[in-house]
This record gives C-alpha cells, structure tokens and sequence, in this order.
C-alpha cells in the first residue's frame, strides 16, 4: 500500500470512529462509569462496573431504556487513582443531553477525590457498600448515598451476627475478638466504633495493623494465633490481603468458621487463591450471590446470549458481579423515581438525586424487578442516605459462596446514627455548610 | 540559523551572567508565559484548566524539587510522596487549628515544615549514599505515611482519617473557579521555578553538582559536604511540600494519607529519569510525560470505543505508555530535555548544517 493509500485509509478508519463516537441526537440518560480493568483491584473495578453496565444493557435491549428513554454510558479507566479518578469526572460531567446523572467511583479514595465536586455539580455519587459513611447524613451531604449498608452499621452487624452465634448479647461479655486490618484511613476507619462497642458489650478487642498490600501477616498471624488467642477474627482488608488472612489462619490453624470478613473480603476473588484453606471462610455480604435470579436470566438472555456482555461470562452472577447489577437496579430505580416526578425525558443530576432520595425498594417491587432474595428492602430519605443497613452472612463452601444466614441481620442503629451525626456536624462545621432541613424536604 | 547567536555581543559581566544569555531563549521564555497566563485561560475550558493543567504544573514542581536533589546534588531520595504529604497535612493544620492563617503563609510555613522532616531524613546521607541511601529514605515515605494514617490529630480526629481543604480567599478574593486556580498554582510555580534556576547556576548549585560528580574531590576543594547535603534535602522537600499542599488543596480538595503512597514517589522519579537528571525544563518535560501521557492515551481510547473491548484498551493503554518510556530511554538515555538541546544545537545551525 503507498503512503497516499494508507492516508486515505487511515482517514477512512479515524471517520469511522468519529461517527461511533457522535452523540444520539435524541434524549439519553448518561451515566460516566469509572472503572478499573487494570491493576492489582481490577477484579473489583470490571466485576462491578461489567455488572452494572450489562443490567443497562438488559434495559435497553429489553424495554428500550427507562420509559422508553435510553441509558447511555461511557467508560473511563481511573487505574484505582484519585488523580485520574477527578481527570474522568471532568470530562465526562457534561456528557449526554443533561449531563452526568449519577456517578459510582468504585472507591473510597476516589470518592473523597470527587465528593466536593460532585456536591458543586449537583452530581449524586452512588457508593454502594464504600464512601464516605458520615455522608448518611443527607442533610450536610445532599449529594453522596454511601447506599445499602455503610462501614459502620456493617461493624454493629458483625457483632449482632457474633451475638447471635454465641447466644445471645449477654454472651459476648469476656469474648475475645481480634481485629486485623489495613493499616490505612480505611481500615483504620471503623476502630473506634469496636472498641466503643467493646466497652458496651464487655468483649476485648485488639486491632492488628497490617501494612499495605498486606501479603506479610506471619508475625501478626503469631501474635493472634498464639498471644491473643482470639475467639473471633474480624478480617478487613481488600484486594491480595484477604486471601493471604484467609491462608495464614488456615497455617495457624485457626477456625476458618470463626474468621470473619468485611464484604470486600468476601468475593471469589478472595476465596479461590486460598484454596481448600477457604473452606467454611465467612464473610458479610449486602446481596445475594449466584444466577438464580429472573433479573440475571433476562441478562443472559438479551445481553450474553447477544454476544453484547461487558464482562467475561462465566463471572456472571459472581459477587462482584451481582454487586453491579445491584448498583443498576438502584440507579434504574433512582431514574424511575425521578420521572415520575420531573417527566419522562432526560434527568440531570439534580434530578436523579431527587430520586435516590425516595427510593423505596419494598419486598413487592423487589419482586417484580425479578431480584428476590438478591437484595434487602431499601428505603431512602433526606434524612437517611444509607437505605436500610441489613446485611447477611456467607460461608465458603469451596466452590461458592452460601448464604448462612437465612434472615437480614439488623445494625445497631442508634449507636451508628449517633456517631454519624457528630461527625458530620464536625464536617459542616469545618466546611462552612448548612445543613437542610430534612422536614422540609418532601 | 534560529538558535544563531552571532551578533549577540556580551559588553559587561552582568549581561554574560544573565540567566539566560541567548535572546532567543529569552524572547521564547516570555512568550511562553504569557500564553500560558493570557493565551491559555482565554482559550482552555473548565475541564483543561481543572484537570489536566493544575495536576500537571504541581507535578512538574514535586519533580523539580526531587530533582534538586537527585539530578543536581546526586542523592536518591523513594521519599517524595512522603514529603508532598508532609506539606499537604501541615497547610491543613495551620489552617484548620489557626483560621486567621492567610493561605499562602500557610504554604510557606507547610514548605518549611516539610523541609524540616527532610532535614530530619537527609542525616543518614552523611554516611550511606547511592542504593543505600534510596533504601534510607524510604523509611521517610514509610515512616511519614504511617504516622499520618496511625495518630488522630493530624487530620483532626477525622472519623474517615482524611483531610479536606477548606475554601481558599486571598485577600478577600476566593480562588473558586478552575482558571483562578490554575493562574494561582502557575504563579506559584513560576516563582519557585525562577528561584531554583538561580539556586542551580549560583553558589549553591556548583557545590551540589561538585558533591554529585565526586563528593571526595568536593570535600577537597573545600565545600562542606554535609551542609551541602542537608541544604540540597532541605530545599528539595520544601518543593516537594509545596507541591503537595498544591495538590491537596488546588486539585483533590479531599485527601487521605494513602493518595500519598510509594506509588507517587516512584511516579515522581520516573518524571525526572524520562524528563532529564539535572535539568529545569526535564523536571516539566517529565512531568507533562507521565501527567498527560496516559491521559491523552485514555481519550484517543475513547475514540476507539466500541470496536475494541473495553478490557483491551485499558490494558493497551500501560502497554503503549510503557512502550513509549523504553522507547524514549533508548533513544535518549539522558532524558527529554537532552532531546530539547540537541534540538536547539541542529536549529542553530539550521538549515545549512555541515
């Protein structure tokens, strides 16, 4: 091919792309999706974001979009960098007919990067089991829904769940529980409230630090297993860390039944590498894995079986994945809301926002969304960001992951709300902001 | 014949000093500055100005700073995130714990703490060097990182463990908008740019390089080595806080510890390896390499969008990236800015070479 040729060819290739790239002259309800395919947690970043985008997908081929209006979504690769996290958020926040609707960073640290932004944009951010968990407060954060369960109620459940298992709550009092953890502002982030709560129920707690990515716990493991003798093991880390719990109690030989994760701890991801070491591994979790499910059949069916799936098959109804199609039935939800409110059309941000705030997800509609059993009741408010806070409990089987505990486990409320209330009062205050009314809000 | 400086007769010793002695460079610089002050606030939107230049001058600037002290006194340092936190925590507690600290005194006063942590780290350069003393001041990015993460009242007893910048008014004027932002970080910037250019070509400077080249024969000549040392730590972590509290404060606005990790130190010395040890402009080149490299790789993906897989083009983007840094290694060991002076010796002798 002469170089006249290949220019012309190349132009031929570059148009092509353009025309791909061009936006829909009609309404389209964009969502930005900051995603992470590579890196150490990409397995996070492509399971959920897949999943959500897929539930999209399903939407679209299904039922045209949301009343008839399509969803629109456009990736942008954040490398699980809060730098790069604020690059896509400014380019994307314009897109589409009105703008970004919702935003789900799929990061603590990448939330903090955009929460200001966001709340400026009147863009709500969508953090389902992350984020900032003061943010509950729709008063100081009308803009950030750390949705479903935040970190706090998740620590008051584990103990429930811990209560449950002994006994009862008197029988906590003397237990011993050991609390391992990635030694950073987010594994520290809940340490307070254990040891509040250790004060309360009369049980010991210790925190273990571990640095960061978490692969060396031998000592630490020593220090448990043989020093502190625990009862309980509390396991919050991420990514490579989990597993390596997971094989260093095995090592110690110390009950797998009794180790106990957060729900970033308890995906296949974390389970597999471990081996038979898994096996009877629990962890918290805020849905339900697996396929059996109407809402992931329909997926199969007009996303997979299509050969339009944003993720690789056989991941599907894993838990990174049903995680993402929960985030798409609560943005779908959200979107719904909003319209029957605003009209059917294109939402902006602001909009949508109104709708996450009223949402309520009841067993009924639950139902007819085809998502039985995969996820809680949820109920939004102004005054409650969070939705509901319930939670279950899995165990490793050494194939796949078992809800074992039949009923949602409730938090502590009163103690969680408490504490969240000072701390975003402190926020508000540090801020200059002024809080809504809730009552007001309707 | 554009570089030519034939007719550029120096007539005192005040001219032959002058930082930079060939009109061309002088006349490029300016215009340079001024776009960038005029030109480019009038033509850039809210999403150039706000994400890709402000993280780009504020990592040029970590990068000078790192450089002073690797490229110009010839200590390796893994601790330059550790000192851009250093900075960023500092500014937020002089603001937060005194509110009537004007910002920029706040910066300062945060460069001059972080100078003081890298005084505090720079001793072990007094008897370790090379490898060694890169392994010494990672305990400073280690140390810092877990300091900050491990006691409550660095970030104010923050329930999430991370700091937020306040609002930032000068003068009454609030820096709120992305082109205020991005004429304060070039300000800030330029000036400290300007300052270390003078550093590097005056006293201080010379006795860097001598330490660097061979710090026996400097000792001999009579440079006192461990002042030298300590000075070059000094000021290099000065920049480095700066840089950090910029980054904290004009960019992010929200921060943990963690945005701090070794990851960005490495990130900065790639800058200065890819950009050119021992040069100004290297620290910028390399900057704007690793910054806006992967960026502009990122959108030109964009555009591919929908023939590739997503999970591809995420990957080809590190591919592409990396292939880019070996390739420009290879091409030029000594760094872009190497690329730049034997592009200005061709252009002087343009378009009659011999």
């Amino acid at each position: 091919m002469n170089s006249g040729k290949r220019l012309v060819a190349g132009g031929a290739i570059l148009l092509a792309a353009l025309a791909v790239s061009l936006p829909a002259a009609a309404d389209e309800l964009f969502v930005p999706m900051p995603i992470y395919r590579t890196g150490p947690y990409a397995a996070g970043g492509s399971g959920i974001g897949g999943g959500t985008e897929d539930y999209f997908a399903m939407l679209n081929a299904r039922d045209g979009g949301i009343n008839g209006i399509p969803i629109a979504w456009e990736e942008c690769e954040t490398a699980y960098q809060p730098d790069r996290m604020v690059e896509c958020y400014e380019r994307q926040k314009n897109e589409g007919t009105k703008g970004a609707t919702v935003i789900n960073p799929l990061g603590t640290g990448l939330t903090y990067a955009i929460l200001e932004r966001a709340a400026q944009d009147k863009i709500p951010l969508l953090t389902l089991g992350y984020g900032r968990t003061d943010a509950t407060d729709g008063s100081v954060f009308p803009y950030a829904f750390p949705m479903v369960v935040n970190y706090w109620s998740q620590a008051t459940a584990m103990v429930e769940y811990i209560a449950q298992e002994s006994g009862g709550k008197d029988k906590l009092k003397g237990l011993k529980i050991a609390r391992i953890y990635h030694d950073s502002a987010y594994g520290k982030e809940t340490e307070f409230l254990w040891d509040e709560m250790a004060e309360m129920y009369g049980f010991e707690i210790r925190h273990f630090p571990v640095a960061h990515p978490g692969l060396d716990q031998k000592a630490t493991w020593l220090q448990i297993a043989r020093r502190f003798k625990p009862d309980w093991v509390i396991s919050r880390g991420f990514g490579v860390m989990c597993s390596t719990t997971v094989m260093e109690a095995a090592r110690a030989q110390f009950p797998r039944e009794r180790l106990l994760g957060i729900w970033w701890c308890g995906s296949e991801e974390d389970a597999i590498p471990a081996g038979s070491a898994a096996v009877g591994y629990r962890t918290t979790t805020f849905h339900a894995p697996g396929s059996d499910f109407p809402v992931i059949d329909e997926i199969v069916k007009y996303v997979h079986d299509r050969g339009n799936g944003n993720v690789e098959r056989d991941r599907v109804g894993s838990i990174y994945y049903n995680r993402g199609v929960l985030q798409g039935i609560i943005i779908a939800e959200a979107m719904r809301k909003a319209m029957e409110k605003f009209g059917v059309g294109a939402l902006s941000g602001e909009q949508v926002q109104w709708g996450m705030e009223h949402l309520d997800f009841t067993l009924g509609r639950i139902q007819e969304l085809g998502a039985e059993g995969l996820m809680p009741p949820i109920k939004t408010s102004c005054y409650d960001h969070e939705g509901g806070g319930l939670v279950k409990v899995q165990e490793w089987d050494g194939a796949k992951w078992k809800i074992i505990t039949p009923d949602w486990i409730k938090p502590d409320h009163d103690l969680v709300r408490a504490e969240i209330e000072k701390s975003a009062a402190k926020y508000a205050a540090e801020k200059g902001i002024t809080p809504r009314d809730c009552s007001a809000e309707n | 014949m554009l570089y030519r400086e034939s007719g550029q007769f120096k007539t005192s010793y005040v001219r032959d000093q002058a930082i930079f002695p060939i009109a061309q460079d002088r006349w490029g610089l300016f215009l340079l500055l001024l776009f960038a002050a005029v030109g480019v606030p009038l033509i850039a939107n809210e999403y150039w100005l706000g994400s890709i230049l402000i993280p780009f001058l504020i990592f040029s600037l970590a990068a000078l700073g790192l450089n002073l002290l690797t490229g110009y006194a010839g200590q390796l340092s893994l601790g330059t995130a550790g000192f851009m936190a250093v900075g960023a925590f500092a500014t937020y507690n002089l603001v937060v714990r005194i509110p009537e600290m004007p910002i920029l005194l706040a910066f300062v006063l945060a460069g001059l703490i972080a100078a003081g942590v890298g005084l505090l780290f720079g001793l072990p350069s007094l008897r370790i060097k090379g490898f060694y003393l890169a392994v010494a001041t990672l305990a400073a990015q280690f140390t810092i990182e877990w300091v900050l993460t491990s006691f409550g009242w660095f970030t104010n007893y923050d329930a999430s463990g991370v700091i937020s910048a306040p609002p930032i008014v000068i003068l009454g004027y609030a820096f709120d908008t992305a082109v205020s932002r991005y004429l304060l970080t070039l300000g800030i910037v330029v000036l400290l740019a300007l300052v270390a250019k003078n550093l590097v070509r005056g006293a201080i400077g010379r006795s860097w390089m001598a330490v660097r080249d061979m710090d026996v024969a400097a000792e001999v000549i009579g440079i006192r080595l461990y002042r030298t040392k300590l000075l070059a730590f000094a000021v290099s972590s000065f920049y480095c806080g700066i840089a950090g509290a910029l980054w904290a404060f004009l960019y992010l606005g929200t921060v943990e510890p963690q945005a701090f990790d070794l990851n960005r130190s490495f990130q900065v010395l790639f800058m200065i390896i890819v950009g050119g040890l021992g040069s100004i402009l290297g620290s910028f080149l390399g900057a704007a390499f690793i910054v806006l490299l992967p960026i502009l790789l990122n959108n030109a993906a964009v555009l591919l969008g929908g023939q590739v897989r997503a999970d591809t083009l995420s990957n080809l983007e590190l591919i592409v990236f990396g292939g880019l840094i070996v390739f420009f290694l290879i091409v030029e060991p000594h760094g872009l800015a190497r690329l730049w002076q034997i592009a200005k010796e061709k252009l002087r002798l343009w378009p009659f070479p011999y």
